[in-house]
Order: C-alpha cells, then structure tokens, then sequence
C-alpha cells in the first residue's frame, strides 16, 4: 500500500504545482498582453518563478517517496 | 506572434513538467510489485541464469540505460574504461573493465571476477562473502533479488554489493566494503565536454583579440548571442553593478549545464546522464550554496538570523523557516536539474522500449512492426521537448543561481 499512498501524495503535490503554474502563465499571457514590448523580461521572470513552484512540488514529491 | 511563441514556449514547460513526474510513479510501482512476484530462495537463483530472461522489463533497462556504468558504450558497442577500486583490506586496484570479460556487443555483464570485483550490467560490484578474493574466477551470470544482486560462481549465488555513496544509505547506498573513483562513463563524457568548451571558449577569445571592432565570424556568432543573452537577461538584472564579479561563474555554470544536457541527447552515442546524475547536482549546486553565503553581506545575514522590522514573537517563527530556506534553495536546485534531465531520459528509453513490448521480445514481427510505428514519432516528440527542456534547466539553474547571489550581496534599503 505504500506505493499507491506515495503515488497519491505525489498526485497531490502535482495539483497544487499545476495551479501556480497555470496562474503564473495566465497571468504572465496577460501582462505580455497589455504590454508587449516587455515581453523579454516577463518571459525570463515568468520560467523563474515556474521554477520555484516546481521546486516546491519536486520537495513534495521527493518527500511523498521517499517517506511513503 | 510574440504571444503565441511565448504560449508554445509554455505549453512545452508544461508537458514536460507532466512528462517528468510521470515515470517516477511508474517506476516506484514496478518495483513493488516484482518483489512480492519474486518468492524464490536464494539457492534456486542460479538455476535460471543464462537462459532466455523471460519478459522485457521497461523499467529496469530505462534504469540500466541511464546508469554510470564502467564501460563506455556507444551504439551496441562496449568499450572498457579504467576501473579505480579502493578496498581496506586488499588497498588500490586499478585496472581496466576489459579484466572483467564482457561481450563486446552485449549488456555488459562480465564473465570473470578479478580480485573479489565483478561487472554487473556494466557496473563494478564486489563479493560480500571475501572469500574469492584472490585472482579470476570464471562468473555463469547474474541474478537479483529483493533488489538484491548475486553473481553465480560454480552454481553458488554470492551476494554482492555496490559502491560505497555519501547519502549513508537515505537512497539505497551507504557505506559498504569498497569505494570507486573509476573513470565511469559519465566522468568521460564530462571530460570530453570540459575538454570541448574549453578548445570552443578559448578559440573564440582568440577570435575576438584578433578581430578586434570586427562583426563576429564563425562559431563566434554563434555563442555571442547566447552570451550577450545571459549576461543581458541574467548577470545585469539580478546582480546590479557586481556583475562583472559573478559573470565567469554564470557563465561557466550556463555553458557546462547546457552542453551536458545536449550531449546527453545525442542518440547512440553513449547518452551520457551526467546532468542527471545526483552527485553532480549536487556538487553544482553546492558550489552555488558556498558562492552564495560566502559573499553574504550583513543585511542578508540580518534578514535570515534576525529579521529586522518584525515583532519580537515572530522573529522566532521566521528565524527556523529562513534557516531551512538556506539549505532548501540549494537542495531544490539540486533535485530541479536531477528530475528533469533524468525523467527525460528514462521517457525516451520507455517510448523506445514500446517496440520490445509490443513485440514480445523479437518474438512477434506483427507487433514489432506497430511498436515502431508508435515508439518513433512518440521518441522525436519527446527529444524535440528535451532539447527545449536542456536550455530551459540550464537557463533556470543560472538564473537561481544569479537570484540567489543577488539577494545575498544586495546592500541595505530601508
């Protein structure tokens, strides 16, 4: 059973690093939107804070294994 | 156009995010279920060894694949490289892995045990039980078990063990009888590539001496605006007027990532996983923790012991949480570039791996033929994301790197 819990765990932490993921696009999309000629810095601002929520998830992730 | 590139750009992060959490699950379930399959003593182990191995395992050959193994292969082909073994009882060992017999097309298992050692798909393992210490002994092949491994020796299964690691045993290793600094596969790939840069970056400097206020030429217009890109986007921004100080490690941490990253996509050419190998993320990210908090001034010191403008209780809560953060920035940039660079290698081997479950091993054309059919556009797809995913992780792992050092020099304002 520690698999599938594990497994769950990582699921969980995937949900949540989709949502701040997904806002972080939608709301980079907007602001690229409303002002276009700014789009290389909030391109390059937009993959770093991807990469800190996916560093939140992969904890999560690397924890829900390795403690399951 | 901007917006749509930038959303292409995105949707690819995206899927390679999903595609980078997947096999992990997978994998993890595998295992499972083989050791309760598995109920075997070990004195029946040696009786099926050299037969037919039965049903392909995707997961076991993606983790074969994308090991550092001591020998190089390239296509079908091994190539023995220098084995470096450091025992406390018999002292240095240093000899070649063409001692240890494999086949010269083959899995790398090899026929022969030297000096207790033995070659396990490619990787040096030692005899637990000293006993066959001295000189060569002829091995019948290898059986594992309960993620234990045991070579056949006469018929007799002899448990053996892997390389001494410093996680002390967190992921499966630890301390055991004998240690490695072999020249492994992985470590020539680094070699090559050190090796390659370093040829390209100081041709390039030549370059620029010699055509000094001249349009750049060459290989020279290749790198400067991947340069001029991170210096521009990456040093500047986040490391205000000291970015001068911090350019060659950026840089050499930029270059060094990305270049391992495509060499390790190149196929048939040993598919060397050394960005996705955990000892050398963390030896990057380790140098990135030391330049980091050795060039921490006194506000960012202040922040993380005591955090200034705050009420007294809350200092107490914040202190625990920033000190953690201090080591979690560095793991997290570790674990980032590990993750990635490894789940994609093991999705392209599984999608490869389609053709031998689809046609049971060889046995079926019919279904071969179908595995093809899927396994190579499903193979592009997923290389054409890792070549995005190489410059995206080197990129991410610069610019934490930049973040970091920049907030740890950033002078007071208040």
């Amino acid at each position: 059973m520690t698999g599938s819990l594990a497994a769950i765990g990582a699921g969980l932490a995937v949900i949540g690093a989709g949502i701040g993921i997904g806002n972080i696009g939608a709301k980079a999309m907007e602001a690229i939107a409303r002002q276009p000629e700014a789009v290389g810095d909030i391109r390059a601002n937009m993959i770093l804070m991807a990469a800190l929520v996916e560093g939140a998830a992969l904890i999560a992730i690397i924890l829900a294994f390795f403690g399951g | 156009m901007r917006k749509s590139r930038s959303f292409v750009i995105w949707a690819f992060f995206a899927v390679a995010y999903f595609f980078s959490l997947t096999p992990i699950a997978a994998q993890h379930d595998d295992s499972h279920a083989q050791n309760e399959a598995h109920e075997h003593h070990t004195e029946d182990l040696c009786a099926h060894v050299g037969h037919h191995e039965g049903d392909f395992d995707p997961g076991s050959t993606a983790f074969h694949h994308i090991a550092d193994p001591n020998l190089y292969s390239i296509g079908v082909w091994n190539f023995p490289l220098p084995c470096i073994l450091y025992n406390k009882d018999q002292g240095w060992d240093i000899f070649m892995s063409s001692k240890f017999d494999f086949d010269f097309r083959g899995h790398g298992d090899g026929h022969k045990a030297y000096r207790g050692y033995v070659l396990d798909g490619g990787r040096v393992m030692r005899i637990k039980d000293g006993s066959l210490v001295q000189g060569e002994a002829v091995v019948g092949g290898f059986a594992h078990l309960d993620d234990e491994s045991y070579a056949c020796i006469d018929g007799t299964p002899h448990l053996l063990e892997a390389k001494s690691t410093m996680d002390g045993g967190f992921l499966g290793g630890g301390i055991t009888s004998f240690y490695d600094f072999s020249i492994t596969k992985n470590v020539v790939g680094m070699l090559l590539i050190v090796l390659l840069l370093g040829w390209l970056f100081l041709r390039i400097t030549k370059a620029y001496q010699q055509r000094d206020g001249m349009a750049p030429k060459g290989v020279q217009s290749f790198i400067e605006p991947i340069f001029l890109f991170i210096q521009d986007e990456v040093a500047k921004p986040f490391l205000g007027d000291k970015w001068p100080k911090f350019q060659p490690l950026l840089m050499a941490l930029f270059f060094f990532i990305l270049a391992l990253n495509l060499f390790g996509q190149i196929p048939f050419l040993g598919g060397v996983n050394v960005t996705g190998n955990l000892a050398v993320t963390m030896a990057l990210a380790l140098i990135a923790f030391i330049v980091t908090n050795i060039n921490g001034k006194k506000p960012y010191w202040e922040h993380i012991l005591w955090m200034p403008g705050v009420p007294g209780w809350v200092k107490f809560i914040i202190t625990p949480v920033e000190i953690l953060g201090l080591f979690i920035k560095p793991l997290t940039l570790m674990l980032r570039l590990f993750a990635n660079i490894t789940a994609g290698h093991i999705v392209v081997l599984t999608f490869v791996g389609l053709i031998f479950i689809f046609g049971q091993s060889g046995q079926s054309y019919g279904g071969s033929a179908i595995g093809i059919g899927l396994s190579i556009p499903l193979t592009l797809f997923m290389l054409a994301i890792e070549l995005l995913v190489a410059f995206i992780q080197a990129f991410v792992f610069t610019i934490l790197t930049a973040s970091y050092i920049g907030a740890a020099t950033e002078d007071a304002h208040h």
